[in-house]
């Protein structure tokens, strides 16, 4: 956006947010609200705190292996449910299921399954995962260009090279866009793992933050957890607009 | 289902082997026929072009000869060999180029060999060569959204060259492109036939660019599909190719053939 000609940086209009914030912070409006100033301050000081360290990598650890397992399972199933009609047929019901389902609700019986521990929490994290990208996957597969696999297999083409030499990439602007809606929904899925399984990590924080009205610390926990999932979801995004150039001439 | 032969122009048939036989090859999609009982030779070292109205097969028998579509009953034998499948005897031209949207030009132009195994360092210079030969040196690494149709359609021809394939199949290569980088197609595709000793099996449905490349041509009719007329035109392309569409025999094989698709076309 340009004002008067200056070109403002990307996102000037969480300056106007934050100033907002820092206003009403600052009006002592309610206990809920300190201000901004406050708010980074006391993030200063926690991201130091052996505790803070202790709830990132904890939630590190659940996220990451989460997402993986969810990455690795999900792109996979998607392609092949995108190339055969029978496993499409199969299974994309319970896909469709599942990506709308309230899957918060579904984590009792998980506990029930899979026990109180980080297990468990990981099981949700790729559960909330890993059905946009299969879905995404699917449609990448469905989108290809019929003549790109009779090309490949007119040149000798095992099914083992076409799934990797030519679905894989053909279906790639798609899984990254799976990829990077998954992501953002495993983080909702790891917090509340945290939340409702066992109360560790970054759940603990806010837990323990929000039952004591310790609001800056709440804010603050809360400020380094968007910060993480945006730039996250922002290198992804980075990563589509890498392959963006094909995605249009397939 | 009886087969005319009928012959114009002064040349008689000559004696050359075929590098392609069809032979009584038939092609049902559940209750539609798309091929009945089609026979047809294809001499080695010729361009043999499949011409007739849209619907009558002609990308199908393509098809079935490049071994993408199995044939429901009949036999089809290149170098001798019966066909099972796609095979390294034979590559593919695409009427949409199909290639690799994410690979650079010389990765495409090697593709048919990368798939055949062939190591990194001896397919790039393979494939060099060909870009030389169709005329795109220097754009070996570009990406295919960065060239006009006619150029990603050379990328298509280097790729079907470099494998070294006996026979090539084009499915209307040149129908994507615009007239006049047609035209010079259409020339470089003649100068191909010479110096390549390959056998060309070439669809269209254009009956000008038929006459204008083929040493033989084919004229399929449909429902249900069969081999209505060979004709094998003797134009002299001795005088340079620019006489070839002023050459009587030229305009009278045209007009032939027209007189005899006319009443299949809606």
């Amino acid at each position: 956006m340009t004002i008067h000609g200056y070109k403002l940086p990307m996102m000037s209009s969480l300056l106007v947010w934050g100033l907002l914030w820092e206003i009403v912070g600052q009006l002592d409006l309610t206990f809920f609200v300190p201000p901004l100033s406050e708010v980074l301050v006391t993030l200063f000081g926690l991201v130091q705190t052996p505790a803070f360290l202790r709830a990132l990598s904890t939630t590190a650890y659940a996220f990451w292996v989460g997402v993986i397992s969810a990455i690795v399972i999900g792109i996979p199933v998607g392609i092949l449910m995108g190339k055969s009609r029978l496993l499409d047929e199969l299974l994309l019901p319970w896909v469709n299921i599942f990506l709308s389902a309230p899957l918060t609700a579904l984590v009792p019986v998980l506990m029930v399954l899979f026990g109180f521990g980080t297990k468990t929490i990981i099981i949700t994290t790729a559960l909330f995962a890993v059905w946009i990208i299969i879905l995404n996957a699917r449609a990448g597969v469905r989108n290809i260009n019929r003549s790109l696999v009779e090309m490949s297999r007119s040149f000798g083409a095992s099914p083992l090279d076409a799934f990797f030499k030519i679905y894989f990439w053909a279906a790639l602007p798609e899984i990254l866009g799976g990829v990077r809606i998954g992501v953002i929904r495993a983080v909702k899925g790891v917090i509340i793992g945290q939340l409702l399984i066992s109360i560790v990590g970054f759940g603990a924080l806010f837990e323990l933050y929000s039952s004591n009205f310790l609001m800056a610390e709440f804010w603050a926990v809360l400020i380094v957890l968007f910060a993480l999932a945006f730039t996250l979801s922002e290198f992804l995004a980075f990563l589509e607009r890498k392959v963006a150039y094909y995605a249009a001439s397939r | 289902m009886s087969q005319i032969d009928l012959k114009i122009g002064t040349a008689a048939m000559p004696v050359t082997d075929s590098a392609v036989s069809v032979r009584n090859v038939s092609k049902s999609y559940g209750q539609v026929e798309a091929l009945r009982d089609l026979s047809l030779e294809f001499p080695r070292g010729q361009l043999t072009s499949l011409l007739g109205p849209s619907g009558c097969g002609k990308t199908t028998l393509l098809k079935i000869i490049a071994g993408l579509l199995p044939a429901s009953s009949g036999t089809i034998e290149v170098g001798g060999k019966s066909v099972v499948g796609p095979g390294p005897d034979r590559a593919f031209v695409l009427q949409d180029f199909a290639l690799l949207p994410w690979a650079s030009v010389i990765r495409n132009v090697a593709f048919g060999l990368e798939l055949r195994g062939v190591s990194r360092s001896e397919r790039e210079a393979k494939a060099e060569k060909y870009i030389r030969e169709v005329g795109l040196a220097g754009f070996e690494k570009s990406f295919p959204h960065e060239l006009s149709g006619g150029m990603r359609q050379r990328v298509g021809l280097a790729r079907a060259l470099s494998v070294d394939a006996q026979v090539l199949l084009l499915d209307e290569p040149f129908s994507a492109v615009d007239e006049q980088t047609r035209r010079k197609f259409q020339e470089d595709l003649i100068a191909l036939v010479q110096n390549e000793n390959k056998t060309f099996i070439f669809v269209t449905h254009s009956i000008e660019e038929a006459v204008y490349v083929s040493d033989q041509i084919a004229i399929l009719l449909p429902r249900p599909s069969r081999v209505h007329e060979i004709i094998r035109p003797s134009i002299s392309r001795a005088q340079g190719l620019g006489s070839i569409r002023r050459d009587p025999e030229y305009l009278d094989i045209v007009d032939e053939i027209w007189a005899s698709l006319r009443s299949y076309v809606e």
